[in-house]
């Protein structure tokens, strides 16, 4: 089995993967560590990684994006070939599209991927309608694994509701990742948070939100 | 109460729909608004009601007039040119004095334009929603929640009013996620639910009803019209709804309606913090005009300042309620760019206001 090379983030639609995958490409990059970040969300017209180009390219990571990601063409067209990232050093991070949908573009690069190289982590938010419940992730994980042919190996809680998240959100969504944990086999890799409201948060992977509304920004 | 939710605007404004007592959902997908009919297509089965994909958006709103003469709470959502489409029925669903709910999560125009958020149907919509004399109600909401409560309110006055009524949401709105809190408390539907016009079959129990908008004499035509007019000033008169923050003691102050709403209060708040007396007002009926209350807001106001997501269309009514007696001044950004309060800002400070 090969080391490790490409992370695919996946999960429900709205669940905040692509925060995560900005996330986590910013915390590797930091470290020192080569990272390519892949946009390979086929369902989302707006709020995507492609969005996060310049703060990506800051930090030495890469961006890669469909060609026509937020323009006004809406299709679902990838114009890049996974298969000779694998030469590339560092990581491979890929936020996939939302739901069983989204999965589907995984499935064209299975031979690459399948090689024992990747790890696929589920993102969770207990707040988003239909995985309110661990019954309900656990079906919809399935739905995903099926549909991109890959197994998920990890779970990551991003369990938010957007601007109005305090630790106590974060602290109401611990037993629900470890249910789903118990009922799928598989570890809860990270309970994503901000900074402080980590204290004591088990497995804690420290967030900062980079989706962000126009006018929740700074302006002067 | 229930826990709050994540949701889309979308997806917040279909399980409004669903609460609402909406049976009935005839659609056809379009960017930015498909998930209304993607949620609706996994919900109404189970609540007991209709989803339907028609084969076109000019089906999908015929189905909607049959639908809604049977007295049935139905629901039809699209974007931009889907709503062109769909203007001949809903001209018809007027003439024959129908309530049913339009959504319309706008994109940029005009023809196929593009699918990021837009406010150019703004004249269409309050102005030219298809031929002939008449009105639709419009409510232009501004966050996610404010979709979810103003769902059940369409609903009940379109009912009340016997009109369609129009949600005005854009792609902002559409797609961006917010907390929402849904009311657990069983619905209550309004009395005007009781739809004793509608043409549900009789059973031999009492005269049929017939639904129409052709009449072949013109006085019976005239007549049919001006009574509606009638119903108009009424709605007029106790609905027209606007929102104003700051405008008390404001020198600028801005109207804005919808997303572009979020984003001017910002800039103002922004403008506040320097010194600048600029208030906003934001209506949240565009038909009813809320002329009184844009009056009152700008009251003590040495200029006003309209900012849109389009070339400039609501200005034209602010620039009527207030008589010109005002110089009404414009910023916007078209073709799917979102205007940013820095912007805004800026022509705030323009307007006389200091630096």
């Amino acid at each position: 089995m090969s080391a490790v090379k490409f992370i695919i983030i996946t999960g429900h639609y709205g669940c905040g993967k692509t925060n995560v995958a900005v996330n986590i490409a910013l915390k590797l990059a930091s470290e020192g560590v080569k990272v390519t970040v892949v946009d390979l969300d086929v369902v989302n017209p707006y709020f995507r990684t492609a969005d996060f180009k310049e703060l990506l390219e800051s930090l030495g990571a890469e961006l890669i994006a469909p060609m026509y990601a937020n323009s006004n063409l809406d299709i679902p067209a990838l114009d890049f070939d996974l298969t000779s990232m694998k030469e590339r050093e560092g990581y491979i991070i890929i936020d996939v599209g939302g739901d069983d949908e989204g999965a589907k573009a995984l499935g064209r690069f299975l031979p690459v991927l399948k090689d024992g190289n990747s790890v696929m982590l589920y993102v969770i938010n207990k707040y988003r309608y239909l995985t309110r419940t661990p019954d309900e992730a656990l079906e919809l994980m399935r739905d995903i694994e099926a549909a991109s042919g890959l197994k998920c190996t990890g779970i990551i809680n991003n369990s938010n509701l957007g601007s109005e998240t305090d630790r106590q959100t974060v602290i109401n969504s611990l037993p629900y990742a470890d249910t789903l944990s118990k009922i799928s086999g598989l570890p809860v890799t990270a309970n994503c948070c901000k900074e402080e409201h980590s204290a004591d948060i088990p497995n804690a992977f420290a967030v900062n939100v980079y989706v962000k509304k126009l006018w929740e920004e700074d302006i002067r | 109460m229930a826990e709050k939710s994540l949701m889309k605007g979308n997806e917040a404004l279909a399980e409004a729909a669903l609460r609402a007592g909406c049976k009935c959902f005839f659609g056809y997908p379009i960017t930015p608004q498909t998930e209304i009919s993607a949620y609706l297509s996994k919900r109404m089965p189970k609540v007991g009601g209709t989803f339907l994909q028609a084969e076109s958006e000019v089906a999908a709103i015929n189905m909607v007039y049959g639908c809604a003469s049977s007295g049935i709470r139905c629901m039809t959502s699209s974007s931009s040119p889907g709503i062109s489409l769909k203007t001949e029925g809903i001209s018809y669903i007027a003439g024959a004095d129908l309530p049913c709910v339009v959504i319309n999560v706008q994109r940029g125009g005009p023809g196929l334009g593009g699918i990021q958020p837009s406010q150019a149907d703004y004249w269409q919509v309050t102005h030219a929603l298809g031929h002939g004399d008449f009105h639709a109600l419009v409510f232009a909401p501004a966050s996610v929640q404010e979709m979810v409560d103003t769902v059940t309110k369409a609903f009940d006055l379109s009912d009340e009013f016997r009109m369609p009524a129009v949600i005005l949401a854009d792609g902002l709105l559409g797609q961006m996620m917010e907390p929402v809190q849904f009311d657990d408390a069983e619905i209550k539907l309004s009395d005007a639910s009781n739809k004793p016009w509608a043409a549900n079959g009789h059973g031999n129990k009492r005269k049929h009803n017939i639904i129409n908008s052709l009449y072949l004499q013109p006085d019976q035509l005239e007549d049919k019209v001006v009574e509606r007019f009638k119903r108009y000033e009424k709605v007029k008169a106790e609905h027209s709804e606007a929102v104003a923050d700051y405008c008390d003691d404001a020198e600028t102050v801005v109207i804005a309606y919808g997303s572009t709403a979020r984003l001017a209060k910002s800039a103002v708040e922004a403008a506040r913090k320097s010194g600048i007396k600029a208030g906003i007002i934001r209506p949240v009926t565009l038909w009813p005009f809320p002329v009184k209350q844009i009056q009152k807001a700008c009251e003590n106001a040495k200029n006003v300042l309209v900012v849109e997501m389009s070339m400039g269309q609501m200005i034209d009514d602010v620039k009527l309620a207030l008589n010109c007696s005002k110089p009404v001044e414009f910023y916007g950004r078209t073709g799917g760019i979102i205007p940013k309060p820095a912007e805004i800002l800026a022509k705030i400070k323009e307007m006389g206001g200091k630096d």
